[in-house]
């Protein structure tokens, strides 16, 4: 905007006038401050999904570094570098750049361990983060696309992790080629042509690892940074979910702007866990693919174990009994079909349609932005932690050649405890966690009801002993609490209403004025002194008097 | 611009500026907005945006003790980040240079183990104080405000327009009546589309030539040679014993499919040894072959044990029992092993008799059809 050099208002600071000249030009101030002043509900649940975030940010920096030295071809050459145990082998070119950049880089050996940590890291948040829109109900309408865009993400991840640990091609790496080439066959009707057009040819061929490298730096890369940016801008605009509490509706959020606490929080937490990321790079030693040795289809260690988050497939395998099916006209099914393609495909396709299964029971089809506790929703916590013990058998089975070894078990007791726990865990799992729902919800209701347990036991004038409660809110006549649960934590001891002060700041001497720290806590909301007043001891404080039992929500 | 003059919304006449992206400027004029503080400006831009900041807990008094320990606290975490940052620079930089003992790399002078280590150590630590230091500026010095922003659900108002918009520009088009062209778009473009995927066509190649996945470079008279290349005679191994041997052809020891285990029995082996049937005579003597690649993932099945004549294979713990024709005995393989039939050449070496008579490795759709 032309303003005359007279008006009110105009910048007169050098900082100031460049901000006017560059908004002259682009037009921010706007979408600027609409972004600085966007509100984030505060919770520590809701920093897993930045974590993977910060860990893929970290993957790109990482894995661009090691792309200067990395050399997908398989050419055969003979290793003369300077790690002396492997002079003279033969191996691919692929596997001696590696090599190269372990030991002939300056600190490419700490960039490749800083790599596959922040790879181990960026499943394992997402993991989590999942798990936690699961068991909140975060992915109710409208949010199904969201995640939906979550499962498809978690499924790029597997497929850069699978593809990304293939690329030395050293002994572990080959194994796993191998199996995955295995996997590939034994798809029925198409599994030959499949593993022709993936491998050019039979296993293991001259292009595999060219592929299975641009696949790994380029397109999947690619379509995983479009759907991050499709996922963070669906969340900026549904706007991010809270738990109910004092002031939260669906139609608010409560929290921190964006700046600056927000983004102080934040920018904080990249730090870290890029910190945490190259700490382990450099302290933990990870793949030590020149310990494993060139790829050799005649060669394999004892207990060769895939990363973390696909040892639930090689549990699977380990555990499926041999079941070829043969059909007629001599064609087969092969056994391993079922653990590596159908399984997973049944989990990620229940995963993924779980919003709509739910919407389906319930008939719940209204927008929600309040969380919910997981033992609100006995139901759903109970399938999910039912989900997650089958996922744990097979994790642990993944490993269970490692266990039978540690603890002097037989292999085969191992794999026959994986099959029988993989049937019988998860409706154990079921049938505890719906009776703790059940329980954790009775007891809120309880201390609604009959206030917090304070430890005074009183003597009554006829005799009975009774504990003191301390309502958390107004009561009828009878001493029973008014308060309905609305969703919220209640608070479950007397430290959490006030029933001590808390703490002085201060190491060597007090910081702050102990009286300072009284008034703070007398102006509290719910503050034991606040409650004094009008305290009054209930006739009768058994929680074992009136105690309803909630029906479950679904 | 005059046809514009009368639309809802518009301002007018050409010469007159229309709104300014975004703000209410026509409310505020410069004058008042200059008459307003900063922190009622921030309040009016948030309020603008939907924000009521409900409360501000100000931060520590200045020159409170409280201040001055948050400010020590924030202060030494980022002087440390600093420190170990330049510490970690000084042994990056320094190994192989200027500090005498330290070599990043393996020379003859030795290698220090601790270069990558501190790297990460320190390295680590820095970014860690730095995120740490960011997080408790944030806590403990900044004003703790609570913010409540209000959620809007999509506009009917903005729906109906919208959809007036599209509804419109493809009634426009006349494509519902105009068949002719609906009809060819389609078939243009099934034909385009087509055309378009087509390069990935270069990708499928028939499987079923040649049978590259029921044969191996083994066929009658090819000798059996060790990883070295040397070759094997009866007697060479101790009864009980297993070497991995591979057809004598131009890299048959890199080969993925053509791995054998030749295996010496023990008399006691040989007593109760039952080969599969039509496959008595595929061994020599004590000596039986089988191929290395499990029939269950194509892992090399590497683990013999002698003692219960079991060989295991370290993937997925299939066991092959091989006093049995290398049966599965335990876990998810479904096949034996293929047996090599051998015998000895004029020479007295270890010959394959033929290649396998069926496919090794991992069972495919139409395994028992080629």
């Amino acid at each position: 905007m032309a303003r005359t050099a007279t008006a009110p208002g105009v910048p007169t600071t050098r900082v100031g006038k460049a901000a006017l000249e560059f908004d002259d030009r682009l037009i921010v101030a706007g979408p600027l401050r609409r972004t600085l002043n966007k509100v984030f509900p505060d919770h520590w649940s809701f920093l897993l999904g930045e974590i993977a975030l910060y860990s893929f940010v970290i993957l790109l920096l990482s894995g661009t570094y090691l792309t200067f030295y990395y050399d997908a071809a398989m050419t055969e050459v003979v290793y003369d570098g300077t790690y002396a145990p492997m002079r003279g082998l033969e191996m691919t070119a692929a596997y001696e750049s590696t090599l190269y950049l372990s030991f002939d880089v300056r600190g490419g050996l700490f960039i490749r361990q800083l790599h596959h940590w922040a790879a181990l890291m960026f499943v394992a948040a997402i993991v989590v983060h999942l798990l936690r829109i699961f068991f909140t109900g975060a992915f109710r309408r409208p949010r199904e696309t969201n995640w939906l865009i979550g499962i498809a993400l978690l499924l790029l991840a597997f497929a850069m992790g699978f593809t990304g640990y293939s690329l030395p091609d050293d002994l572990l790496s080959g194994t796993g080629l191998r199996i995955i080439s295995a996997i590939i066959l034994s798809i029925p009707v198409i599994g030959t042509w499949a593993h022709w057009a993936v491998f050019n040819g039979d296993y293991v061929g001259e292009e595999i690892l060219g592929r299975l490298y641009i696949v790994h730096v380029l397109i999947v890369p690619a379509i995983l940074l479009a759907l991050i940016a499709v996922h963070l801008l669906l969340l900026v605009k549904q706007k991010h979910t809270q738990f109910p509490g004092p002031g939260r509706t669906e139609h608010n959020v409560v929290g921190n702007r964006l700046f600056p606490a927000f983004a102080g929080k934040a920018g904080g937490l990249f730090f870290i866990v890029f910190g945490v990321c190259a700490a382990l790079g450099g302290l933990v030693q990870i793949n030590p693919v020149w310990l494993w040795g060139p790829y050799n289809p005649a060669q394999v260690s004892a207990a060769s174990q895939p990363d973390w988050y696909v040892m639930f497939l090689d549990g699977s395998t380990r555990l499926f009994p041999a079941w070829d099916i043969n059909l007629p006209g001599n064609y087969t099914i092969p056994a391993l079909f079922w653990p590596t393609v159908v399984l997973p495909g049944i989990i990620f396709t229940l995963m993924a349609a779980y919003p709509m299964i739910e919407r389906k029971l319930t008939r719940d089809t209204a927008s929600h932005h309040l969380l919910q506790r997981p033992r609100d929703v006995p139901v759903r916590t109970s399938l999910g932690m039912m989900a997650l013990a089958f996922y744990v058998v097979l994790l642990i089975s993944g490993g269970n050649d490692v266990i039978a070894e540690k603890f002097d078990i037989s292999l085969n007791a191992m794999t026959w405890v994986g099959r029988i726990g993989l049937i019988i865990v998860p409706p154990l799992a079921y049938v505890f966690t719906y009776r703790i729902c059940l329980g954790l919800q009775k007891h809120d209701r309880e201390v609604l009801e009959h206030g917090l347990e304070t430890g005074v036991i009183r003597r009554l004038p006829h005799g009975e002993f009774i504990e003191v409660h301390q309502p958390l809110g107004p009561v009828d006549e009878h001493g029973h609490g008014q308060l309905a649960y609305g969703g919220a934590p209640v608070p479950k001891r007397m430290n959490q209403v006030g029933g001590a002060r808390r703490a002085i700041r201060g190491f060597f001497s007090p910081i702050e004025e102990p009286a300072r720290v009284e008034l703070e806590q007398q102006r509290s909301e719910r503050g034991l002194a606040a409650a004094e007043a009008d305290r009054e001891l209930t006739s009768s404080g058994r929680p074992s008097d009136g105690g309803r039992p909630q029906e479950p929500r679904d | 611009m005059t046809t514009r003059e009368d639309a809802p919304g518009s301002t007018g006449g050409a010469d007159v500026p229309g709104p300014l992206h975004g703000g209410p400027d026509d409310d505020y004029t410069p004058e008042q907005l200059a008459a307003m503080s900063r922190e009622d400006l921030d309040l009016l831009g948030a309020r603008y945006d939907g924000v009521q900041v409900l409360h501000t807990e100000p931060g520590p008094e200045p020159g409170s003790r409280l201040e001055k320990a948050a400010v020590r606290q924030v202060a030494l975490t980022f002087a440390l980040a600093g420190l170990a940052a330049f510490a970690a620079f000084v042994v990056y930089a320094g190994s192989g240079w200027f500090l005498p003992d330290w070599q990043w790399e393996i020379t003859e002078s030795g290698w220090s183990a601790l270069f990558t280590p501190l790297i990460g150590a320190l390295g680590g630590l820095s970014l860690v104080l730095v995120g740490v230091g960011m997080v408790l500026y944030t806590k403990k010095l900044l004003p703790h405000e609570t913010a409540v922003q209000d959620k809007h659900d999509g506009s009917h108002f903005d729906r109906v327009t919208t959809g007036a918009t599209l509804v419109g520009g493809l009634h426009n088009s006349g494509l519902a009546r105009r068949k002719l062209i609906t009809r060819t778009l389609v078939f243009m473009g099934s034909g385009v589309g087509l055309m378009l995927v087509m390069p990935l066509g270069g990708l499928i190649r028939n499987p079923n030539t040649g049978d590259p996945l029921g044969t191996t470079s083994w066929a009658e008279g090819v000798r059996l040679v060790r990883d070295d290349g040397s070759p094997i005679r009866p007697g060479d191994q101790v009864p009980g014993s297993l070497e991995t041997v591979f057809p004598a052809v131009p890299g048959g020891n890199r080969q993925s499919d053509a791995a054998t285990m030749l295996i010496r029995l023990r008399p006691e082996q040989v007593r109760v040894d039952r080969p599969r049937e039509n496959q008595e005579d595929f061994g020599y003597g004590d000596y039986v072959a089988y191929s290395k690649i499990c029939t269950h993932a194509g892992c090399p099945v590497s683990l013999y044990e002698q003692e219960t004549s079991r060989i295991l294979c370290p993937c997925h713990q299939s066991q092959f029992d091989v006093t049995r024709g290398a049966q599965p005995v335990f876990g998810p393989a479904t096949r034996p092993l293929p047996q090599l039939p051998i015998t000895v050449d004029d020479e007295g070496y270890f010959v394959a008799r033929s290649d396998y008579i069926e496919a090794v490795g991992p069972t495919y759709w139409n395994r028992e059809r080629i």
